[in-house]
């Protein structure tokens, strides 16, 4: 059985893509045949962070619009076994994706056996990200340690709980996991910014992990490949944690605590 | 700690932020259950209330809470006063 898992925060900009490229990776390194959807029709990204945007021939619109088939669409990941990506379309608007067009794609995706569908929502509350969400089983509420991104994260949560497929056929709720990108430590420290335990506290789901601020996310993606094979980097470490947990384990939490700062920083703070 | 950092007094910024996300995400989760049919009753009821007095629709104020076992929907209208130098009537209408 596919499991279905929408990588979402209300907020733009705050790290869904490339948490959605470096989940998905992380899954297919551990043998998980994994799809990875770009639901951001029009702002077509997931394709440059994932280093494959010279093989883009067909998009998730020519999918659902029945213009080609999903052996044609898919692209097979060069770096990663069992790893496929499927891009949204740069040329239409989010208007050209239906329910009824998307139920088609993920249907297809489960008759060939894929474990893990990740869907990259684009940012807002609207059509897209409706869609990105509606046939979600576990989503990750990707937030970054600020007031905006919190408070739209509580948004999209009450959209999950009352839009979603689950939700309107009355099943079992969508699983909800908390992800802080972005997270810098010293200003934590420093109180100017929101901690862990603040978000915690404010959104009240489990968290999954927390990802650094990191110079090596900007270096993956000018490289096209996702950070989590940079497993050198805090974020990629931390990338393989945060799946460690979503696939049951349990592992401390790490990257929370402030750099010890040089004397002359020390000094000046 | 850095010296400059001594100064800076321990209700940080973060704290305040926290505390305006408590009272507005308290406040949007309130409003989140809110039935669909809501303002469509809300016109309604201010079309009826029109056949009598003459108001304005934002001098009505309808909201919806739920608790355990029931749910509860509060009307407030505000009455425009009865003549001139009459005292204002503000009738409150909970059920
Ligand atoms: N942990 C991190 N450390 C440093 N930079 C990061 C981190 N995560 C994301 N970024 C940067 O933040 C920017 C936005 O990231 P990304 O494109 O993943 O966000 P998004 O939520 O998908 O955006 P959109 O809402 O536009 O789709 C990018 O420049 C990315 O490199
Ligand atoms: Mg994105």
């Amino acid at each position: 059985m596919s499991k279905i898992i929408v990588v979402t925060s209300g907020k733009g900009g705050v790290g869904k893509t490339t948490t959605s490229a470096s989940i998905a990776t992380g899954l297919a390194q551990r043998g998980f045949k994994t799809c990875v959807i770009d639901f951001d029709v029009g702002l077509r990204n997931l394709d440059l962070i994932m280093g494959c945007e010279r093989r883009v021939v067909y998009d998730l619109v020519n999918l659902v619009n029945q213009e080609a088939s999903l052996q044609q669409t898919l692209i097979k990941d060069k770096r990663v076994d069992n790893l496929y990506i499927l891009p949204a379309s740069q040329t239409r608007d989010k208007d050209a994706l239906t329910i009824e067009g998307v139920a088609r794609v993920i249907h297809k995706l489960k008759q060939n056996e894929f474990d893990y569908i990740i869907c990259d929502s684009p940012a807002g509350i609207e059509k897209g990200a409706k869609m990105a969400l509606y046939f979600a089983d576990e989503a990750i509420i990707t937030t970054n340690p600020e007031v905006s991104s919190v408070r739209d994260s509580d948004r999209i949560l009450g959209i999950l709980q009352s839009e979603s497929r689950r939700a309107k056929m009355d099943e079992e709720p969508v699983k909800e996991h908390l992800l802080i990108t972005r997270y810098n430590p010293n200003r934590v420290q420093e109180g100017q910014m929101l901690s862990v335990d603040d978000i915690v506290d404010l959104l009240a789901i489990p968290l999954l992990g927390i990802i650094p601020e990191s110079q090596a996310v900007l270096e993956a993606s000018n490289a096209g490949k996702p950070v989590i094979l940079d497993d050198e980097s805090n974020a990629g470490q931390a990338y393989n944690d945060a799946i460690a947990r979503l696939l049951g384990e349990e592992r401390p939490h790490r990257f929370m605590e402030a750099q010890k700062k040089g004397f002359l920083k020390r000094l000046f703070g | 700690m850095g010296l400059l950092s001594l100064f800076r007094s321990k209700s940080s910024s973060a704290s305040l932020a926290k505390e305006r996300l408590q009272l507005v995400i308290a406040h949007e989760r309130t409003n989140r259950g809110s039935p669909s049919y809501l303002p469509m009753m809300k016109q309604d009821i201010v079309s009826v209330i029109r056949k009598y007095v003459e108001i304005d629709e934002d001098e009505v104020q309808v909201s919806m809470e739920s608790d355990e076992n029931c749910e509860l929907l509060e009307l407030n209208i505000t009455l425009p006063q009865f003549g001139a130098g009459g005292t204002e009537d503000n009738g409150d209408i909970k059920g």
